[in-house]
């Protein structure tokens, strides 16, 4: 009995070593920007108040198992039925626990809703501080879209490094969720909600992203990578992407909607229709010359994002909003 | 016309997989020698009168825990063939599909099909025999529930071999279960049924359950003196009550997409995919706390029997049970916390998540203290909850850490995710159904399983569940999600992932020495003349084993706590009461319809599985018309004669 718990204990701490040693294999404990290491500190934190509460039972049980095992059990009490006091003692002591533990969660999750603090100048090509990158999950890969600069990746995305990079999630098809482990946790892509992610990546680096929500047959494949590069790399990769790469257009684009897996690869410019980030059903519809039926209840979602929250806009204004949920300017699709 | 039957076969039956074919040969071959057996040893009518109809709570109860053995089995077979598959990178061993629908299997045969009738069997057994009852409040709804269970998890399993199983997880999330990106639906109608069938005996039984604990306890048994586990029972029931409606209704839902299609959760048409996955862990995670809270209750009896020592704080033990049952309607959204939502939302469901952990946590330490100041005796079911401790609050704290919202992000869907509910669902739910099939088997049949071959199964299987699960915190922290068929090598998975592939295959070592102490038990174990083998405490150990029929030939009066502890203190202290005469029994006659009804159910269900409404709707007019039948029979009970009471007291030493 107690042998295999020493060795148990043994291991154990074999392993939190071996993790907390931040060995770069184990992604989560080796953070490359500040969203991931915000959460890093949550989690080791978390780890050792955990490690303490374990420590205690284990401290506890090994001893009751020891001191009244049948042969040496002198000290038998049947009559023993409880003890408030003591019972107190670990009603409160675990509400100090979850107070310490909540209070950094509770500033952690407001803090993901804001941009990470710029580590470094933005390249030129940006127009603002930040990216923005319009993500769409199909079945199985990821569609990259550049709304600033006009280009499109597939299965792989270029950041600069020290910037915050808002990641706008959209899923054509099945929900799939996005995530980053070095940079940063994870949001789902849905059909029926856009939903956003701010990432940044310390310094230049390629970084393995992947979904984490089943989505069929293709799910294992569904990875991609994340190229962080500094802010003059950056600009001459833009560059290069928009002289030298093909335009995508609307037929290929429906082509890549298509479930199926694809390679790596990008193109210098997109049609404009596909900012509109229609859905499977909403471009079924529209292929049939339906009104493209839309919803606003889905666009009042917001995280601390004011300017993305036009519920009032003009449809025919499409060029700019590029988030809104199946826009198509036509007064029949506006019925929910 | 050849080639059209050739066709539909080929739909109707799953091909093209030698695994599959070696499924329906062993399949064909199981059934035909469980009838050759049968009719040679003329054991028809026995099979039928025995225990086809039965309505004894006990025999349902064997019966239950029989299925949920086999399920388990199926289950096990599942994940050995999935961590097959992922013992290496780039295993070629399943593909895709194959895998999808497998892990889909697994989560909804080992939830639905094992723990639920694992427990409702082990619960059919102890609880009335705890509370001094003859059976359960409604023996014929009692049955009903057993059997819808049964048809229900037939149809899910037919799947294997029939027409294809789902593969959108047992979480069966919309819009990829939808009929949108899985438009041939069959897999997914397999799913909606089988679960809504079998959920729907589900419901009754918490409902049997709750009025049975509430109306038929022995007199003098108050609330407050009733055993821990009947007290876990009464609020599982609750929880069932409250929970299991949501998940039918949401079934029902999720079926309505696929067979009328409506637009409740698909992408189009208005439909929410988000609404599934509120529904199903409205009622998930409550469900959670339905296989948990009775193992916790099966815990406490059998660490206060052979600590050789009262429950501590036994107030309290119920009060943290009634606090995690009100919690557990309240934290659902944790599955979740990546879907979009604000963090004043995230936050509060953090917060809801760790309040959790205190009841929990103030059960792990009454538990330490009951063994504190006692006599332990190492039994084999005394194992599995002690292992249960450390094991559990493994599970636990890292239940905690998933409890943190931001922190959650990296973890969600991670490996993490399943080596936490692995801890918690195996070292809580399975340990604990383990350990009350161990304890409580001689009150089932009359004998014990076997102390050394139990102590094997118990260390084999433990360590080998560290083995697997433990490493597994690590592959998620490197980034591994569940539910991928196969992975790249050089991302430094490969090795940890070989290490939990071991440890799952002790795992199934571990259940098939088990399997293999109860035939080599119920040849050669050993007798239990007594019926209180264990030194119990409760009142089922106060009659004989096997229980008779009618179970107490006198109800029992209850004044104390631990009951039957008090009555041999009494005795041993010469204040025995006098027996009294017998008394006829009343008690519930056989019925063959609760059979016949679920068996029309899983007709009608398989029709609207392939959308033949030719056959669903005439199945269902069936059910009706069992249902009928059963409100024309007025002679549903009778009366067992005292010299048949005295008789068999007699065989049983209780009469000298």
């Amino acid at each position: 009995m107690k042998k295999s718990f020493k060795i148990k204990l043994l291991g154990a701490l074999a392993l939190l070593l071996f993790a907390l040693t931040g060995c770069s294999n184990v992604a989560v404990l080796n953070p490359q920007g500040p969203v991931a290491r915000d959460q890093y500190h949550l989690i080791v934190w978390s780890l050792i108040m955990m490690s303490l509460i374990l420590a205690v039972v284990l401290i506890i049980f090994i001893y009751v198992l020891v001191r009244f095992g049948r042969k040496n059990s002198k000290a038998h009490d049947p009559n023993d039925t409880g003890n408030l006091k003591l019972e107190m003692v670990w009603i409160l002591i675990p509400v100090l626990i979850c107070i310490a533990l909540a209070v950094p969660t509770i500033k952690v999750l407001w803090g993901l809703e804001n941009p990470p603090e710029a580590a470094a100048k933005a390249p030129d090509s940006l127009s603002g501080k930040t990216l923005t990158i319009d993500v769409t999950s199909v079945q199985w890969k990821w569609l990259f879209r550049y709304p600033e600069q006009n280009i499109e990746t597939v299965n792989y995305v270029v950041i600069p490094e020290g910037v915050p990079v808002k990641f706008r999630l959209h899923a054509y098809d099945a929900m799939n969720a996005f995530w980053v482990p070095e940079l940063g946790g994870q949001q789902y892509t849905m059909t029926d909600m856009p939903m956003q992610l701010w990432l940044q990546a310390d310094k230049a680096g390629r970084y393995e992203g992947r979904s984490s929500n089943f989505s069929g047959r293709g799910f294992a494949h569904m990875n991609f990578q994340v190229l962080a590069k500094n802010s003059g790399d950056f600009d001459h990769w833009v560059s290069n992407i928009k002289e030298n790469k093909p335009t995508l257009t609307m037929d290929k684009y429906k082509e890549l909607l298509k479930p199926s897996t694809v390679e790596p690869t990008e193109f210098s410019s997109y049609p404009k229709e596909i900012e509109k980030n229609l859905n499977k059903a909403q471009m079924e519809q529209q292929e049939k010359g339906e009104p493209v039926e839309q919803r606003h209840w889905m666009d009042n979602h917001h995280h601390g994002d004011k300017e993305e929250n036009h519920e009032e806009m003009d449809h025919g204004d499409m060029d700019m909003s590029g988030h809104e949920n199946g826009h198509d300017g036509e007064e029949g699709g506006h019925d929910q | 016309m050849i080639e059209n039957i050739k066709a539909f076969l080929g739909d109707f039956f799953v091909t093209g997989d030698p695994m599959i074919y070696g499924a329906d040969v062993s399949i064909a071959l199981a059934s035909i020698a469980i009838v050759v057996t049968l009719t040679y040893f003329k054991k028809w009518r026995w099979l039928w009168d025995e225990w086809l109809t039965t309505v004894d709570h006990k025999k349902i109860g064997i019966m239950y825990i029989i299925a949920a053995l086999l399920m388990l089995f199926r289950g096990g077979v599942d994940a050995i063939l999935m961590r097959t598959q992922l013992a290496l990178p780039n295993m070629n061993f399943l593909d895709a599909d194959h895998y999808n629908q497998i892990f889909t299997t697994h989560g909804t045969i080992m939830i639905i099909f094992v723990a639920m009738p694992f427990i409702f069997g082990l619960m059919n057994i102890a609880v009335p025999l705890q509370i001094g009852a003859r059976d359960v409040a409604y023996p014929y709804l009692n049955a009903l529930s057993f059997w819808l269970f049964f048809f229900g998890a037939m149809l899910f399993n037919l799947s294997f071999v029939i027409g294809g199983s789902p593969d959108a997880g047992w979480t069966a999330y919309a819009p990829y279960a939808g009929p949108e990106l899985n438009p041939s639906s069959v897999g997914q109608n397999y799913y909606y049924i089988g679960v809504q069938i079998s959920g729907i005996g589900s419901l009754m039984t918490g409902i049997n359950f709750l009025v049975t604990i509430a109306k038929m306890r022995a007199p003098g048994m108050t609330l407050f003196k009733m055993p821990m586990f009947t007290w876990s029972i009464l609020i599982t029931s609750l929880i069932i009550i409250f929970a299991f409606p949501t998940f039918t209704v949401t079934l029902a839902l999720g079926l309505f997409d696929h067979l009328l299609g409506t637009h409740f959760f698909t992408i189009g048409g208005g439909g929410s995919p988000m609404l599934w996955a509120n529904l199903f862990w409205f009622w998930g995670h409550p469900e959670v706390y339905i296989v948990l809270l009775p193992v916790f209750g099966i815990f406490s009896e059998v660490i206060a029997t052979f600590a050789h020592k009262t429950l501590f704080g036994y107030a309290t033990m119920v009060c943290s049970m009634v606090a995690i049952s009100i919690l557990s309607f309240l934290t659902w959204l944790h599955h979740f916390f990546t879907m979009g939502n604000t963090a004043p939302v995230n936050a509060f469901f953090s917060l809801s998540t760790m309040l959790i952990a205190i009841p929990t946590g103030v059960k792990i330490f009454n538990w330490l203290f009951t063994l504190n100041k006692g006599r332990i005796e190492f039994t084999t079911p005394m194992l599995w909850a002690l292992a249960f401790i450390p094991n559990f609050t493994i599970g636990g704290v890292t239940g905690v850490m998933l409890a943190m919202a931001p922190a959650d992000y990296q973890y969600h869907n991670s490996m993490f995710l399943i080596a936490h509910f692995h801890s918690t669902l195996i070292a809580g739910t399975v340990f604990g159904v383990f350990c009350g099939l161990h304890y409580w088997w001689p009150k089932m049949f009359g004998y014990l399983l076997n102390e050394k071959l139990g102590k094997w199964s118990f260390w084999v299987f433990m360590i080998s569940f560290n083995v697997c699960f433990m490493p597994m915190y690590f592959l998620g922290l490197m980034g591994m999600t569940r539910r991928m068929y196969t992975y790249p090598a050089g991302l430094g998975w490969g090795p940890v992932n070989f290490i939990i592939t071991i440890g799952a295959f002790g795992m199934g070592v571990g259940f098939v020495i088990m399997a293999w102490n109860i035939v080599w038990s119920a040849i050669k174990g050993k007798r239990d003349t007594t019926g209180d083998p264990w030194g119990g405490r409760t009142l089922e150990w106060s009659i004989p084993s096997p229980a008779p029929e009618y179970n107490f030939a006198h109800i029992p009066k209850v004044t104390t706590r631990d009951a039957f502890a008090a009555m041999k203190e009494d005795k041993k202290r010469g204040r025995e009461q006098k027996p009294k005469p017998f008394e006829p029994i009343h008690m519930p006659n056989n019925s063959g319809i609760p059979f016949i009804m679920s068996a029309l159910f899983f007709v009608a269900g398989f029709g609207f599985v392939f959308k033949w409404y030719w056959m669903g709707i005439p199945g269902l007019i069936g059910v009706a018309i069992c249902m009928i039948a059963r409100s024309f029979v007025y002679d549903d009970h009778h009366h067992i004669p005292t010299d048949e009471i005295e008789r068999t007291e007699r065989a049983t030493g209780r009469l000298s």
